[in-house]
């Protein structure tokens, strides 16, 4: 099993869920974070104040699936989250140990 | 309309002429329509403090001092109410003492009653006019806390809230409002407070700023507003509750209280505009914030104002006061490094200290046949006196504030500790959180059941504060 992460633009979460949704992966985590890498942050003025606000928000997604089907899924969520300007975000895998589905007790693939 | 303008210029040199503490009981009769408007336009003035100046200030910290933040308004909404009925009217408005303070005949209002009072209220119960008095010392004090703001020890701010109304507020509303003052003897005009309620908060605040010190992380960690639409909603208040601030000091539902009505929605919607388009010049964006400060800004600017000048006056002093307190906040206050963190000098000081001035520029008997004319229709004499009405108002309300301060200091603890600080004033002074989403924990009692043992609870919740 292999657990994706990524890390894109706010407003592609609906277009990642879709090409998920369409592969017929429906589970996943979702979180608002905030981070940096290439894309350069933006200015904010309150009161004539500028500040460099430079860490901005993204969504990560998280999911976790059979081994086979990795590369497949990776090259749709990249298609799905690219607009090709920097800031579109980043992709990592990860092995995974195990999996248990908390109410049946389940494990490995079958618990996904 | 006309007669009852008429009645009131009637009225007027017998008013005048009334030696302090005679009874007018066979002149003075209730007008009904006053009445009326004077009672609304108290309730207007109350609502400009909470929720107006609690959601203003409020959207404007960071979201960990939000409520304490709120808490001081509602606060001195309470304690500066009684404060006020037990002594502070007495003190401002009682019979004179030498120019400087009422005395203390009227304690808990005794004497202050339904029937109109000649000097103050000849229209109205003097009741009406020490309620609608009442909420303009509650919003003075309330002002204030945006200088000091996510920085000050509750218990030390009640104190210097108290102290401070009674030794700052009151005497500088005898001196330019209650018979005999000094500063209204000498023909200063305010018609609603430009130096009782914004300059003596906006100085008294950059004196509480200073004496605090900087916010811990101030000038490195970015400060910024955690609810904008909170801080709008609480601007937006404030211009609707200030019809009741100005127009309602005519003291009358008459044609000067349309006029001021006027000329305050006038300087507002000017100062916004002024504010925004300088910010868009300088900054390249037309800010939201700079909306709200800048409609706040003309409010200020037009208050001592309000009822001598006409409308296009007020146009003229809302666009000077939009930039004049853009350039206060945004370029002076960061050349001098000090820390009014919500800009209660830079509005109310700035804004106050323009408007008085102002007023000597263009107040104009033609406006109100009670006032004097002002520099530019003919009498140069006027900004003089508003000028020394400012230097007194600044000087007493810096002096006293400092003060204040350092006695206060003596008994309380002023500012929190860096801990207290960081983990913000809402935890730290109330033991609560603004925006709860997200509690871990179990309610102490549970906790106590679970494991029986008061000593670990205690320690818990040590560790928690």
């Amino acid at each position: 099993m292999t657990k994706i992460e990524c890390i894109i633009r706010p407003g592609k979460l609906e277009d990642v869920k879709d090409a998920l949704g369409r592969f017929g992966i429906h589970g996943m985590t979702v979180s608002q974070v905030i981070g940096c890498g290439l894309q350069k942050g933006r200015t904010e003025v309150y009161r004539g104040t500028e500040y460099s606000i430079n860490l901005l928000p993204k969504i990560k997604v998280e999911i976790v699936i059979a081994d086979k089907f990795v590369d497949e899924v990776v090259k749709l969520i990249t298609e799905a989250a690219r607009t090709g300007e920097i800031g579109d975000g980043k992709i990592f895998t990860y092995p995974v140990e195990n999996a248990i589905r908390i109410r049946t007790g389940e494990t490995g693939e079958s618990a996904i | 309309m006309y007669r009852r303008i008429m009645n009131g210029l009637y009225l007027l040199p017998l008013v005048l002429l009334a030696a302090p503490g005679l009874a007018w009981a066979g002149e003075a009769q209730i007008d009904t329509g006053d009445t009326a408007f004077i009672l609304i336009s108290a309730a207007l003035v109350m609502l400009m403090t909470l929720p107006g100046v609690a959601l203003f200030y409020g959207g404007m910290v960071r979201r960990k001092n939000t409520l304490s933040t709120i808490m001081q308004s509602l606060f001195i909404m309470a304690l500066i109410s009684v404060q006020w009925v037990l002594w502070g009217y007495s003190l401002a408005f009682g019979p004179d003492q030498g120019g400087l303070i009422g005395d203390l005949s009227w304690l808990g209002l005794n004497g202050v009653g339904q029937e109109p009072n000649a000097d103050y209220s000849a229209t109205i119960p003097h009741l009406a006019f020490m309620a609608f008095q009442m909420m303009f010392a509650v919003i003075t004090a309330a002002l204030i806390t945006g200088s000091f703001a996510e920085r000050m020890r509750f218990p030390a701010f009640v104190a210097f809230t108290l102290l401070w109304s009674t030794f700052v507020y009151d005497p500088l509303a005898h001196w330019v409002w209650g018979v005999d003052g000094w500063l209204r003897n000498l023909g200063a005009l305010d018609f609603a407070g430009g130096t009782v309620v914004h300059i003596s908060s906006g100085v008294s605040g950059l004196i509480a700023a200073l004496v605090l010190g900087r916010r811990k992380g101030y000038g490195s960690e970015p400060m910024v507003p955690h609810n904008l639409p909170l801080t709008v909603l609480g601007a937006a208040l404030l211009w609707f509750g200030w019809f009741g601030f100005n127009a309602g000091s005519a003291l009358s539902a008459s044609g000067l209280a349309a006029s001021a009505f006027v000329v305050t929605n006038t300087a507002a919607a000017a100062a916004a505009l002024s504010w925004v388009f300088a910010e868009w010049i300088r900054h390249g964006k037309p800010t939201v914030l700079g909306g709200a400060s800048g409609l706040v800004a003309g409010l200020v600017a037009i208050t001592p104002a309000s009822g001598f000048v006409g409308p296009i006056p007020a146009v003229i002093i809302g666009l000077v006061a939009g930039v004049v307190c853009y350039l206060a906040v945004s370029v002076v206050k960061t050349r001098l490094g000090y820390d009014d963190s919500l800009d209660a000098f830079g509005v109310h000081g700035i804004g106050g200290t323009w408007g008085a001035l102002a007023t000597g520029l263009f107040a104009s008997r033609a406006v109100n046949p009670a006032g004097v004319d002002g520099l530019l229709f003919g009498n140069p004499h006027q900004l003089w006196i508003q000028f020394i009405s400012v230097l007194a108002s600044w000087l007493f309300a810096a002096v006293m504030t400092f003060v204040i301060l350092k006695v206060v200091g003596l008994f309380f603890k002023l500012r929190a500790s860096e801990d207290e600080e960081v983990q913000g004033l809402d935890i730290t002074q109330h033991g609560e959180d603004a925006y709860s989403d997200m509690v871990l924990g179990a309610p102490v009692s549970r906790i106590q059941s679970l494991s029986g043992s008061h000593s670990t609870v205690v320690t818990t919740r040590e560790a928690g504060v």
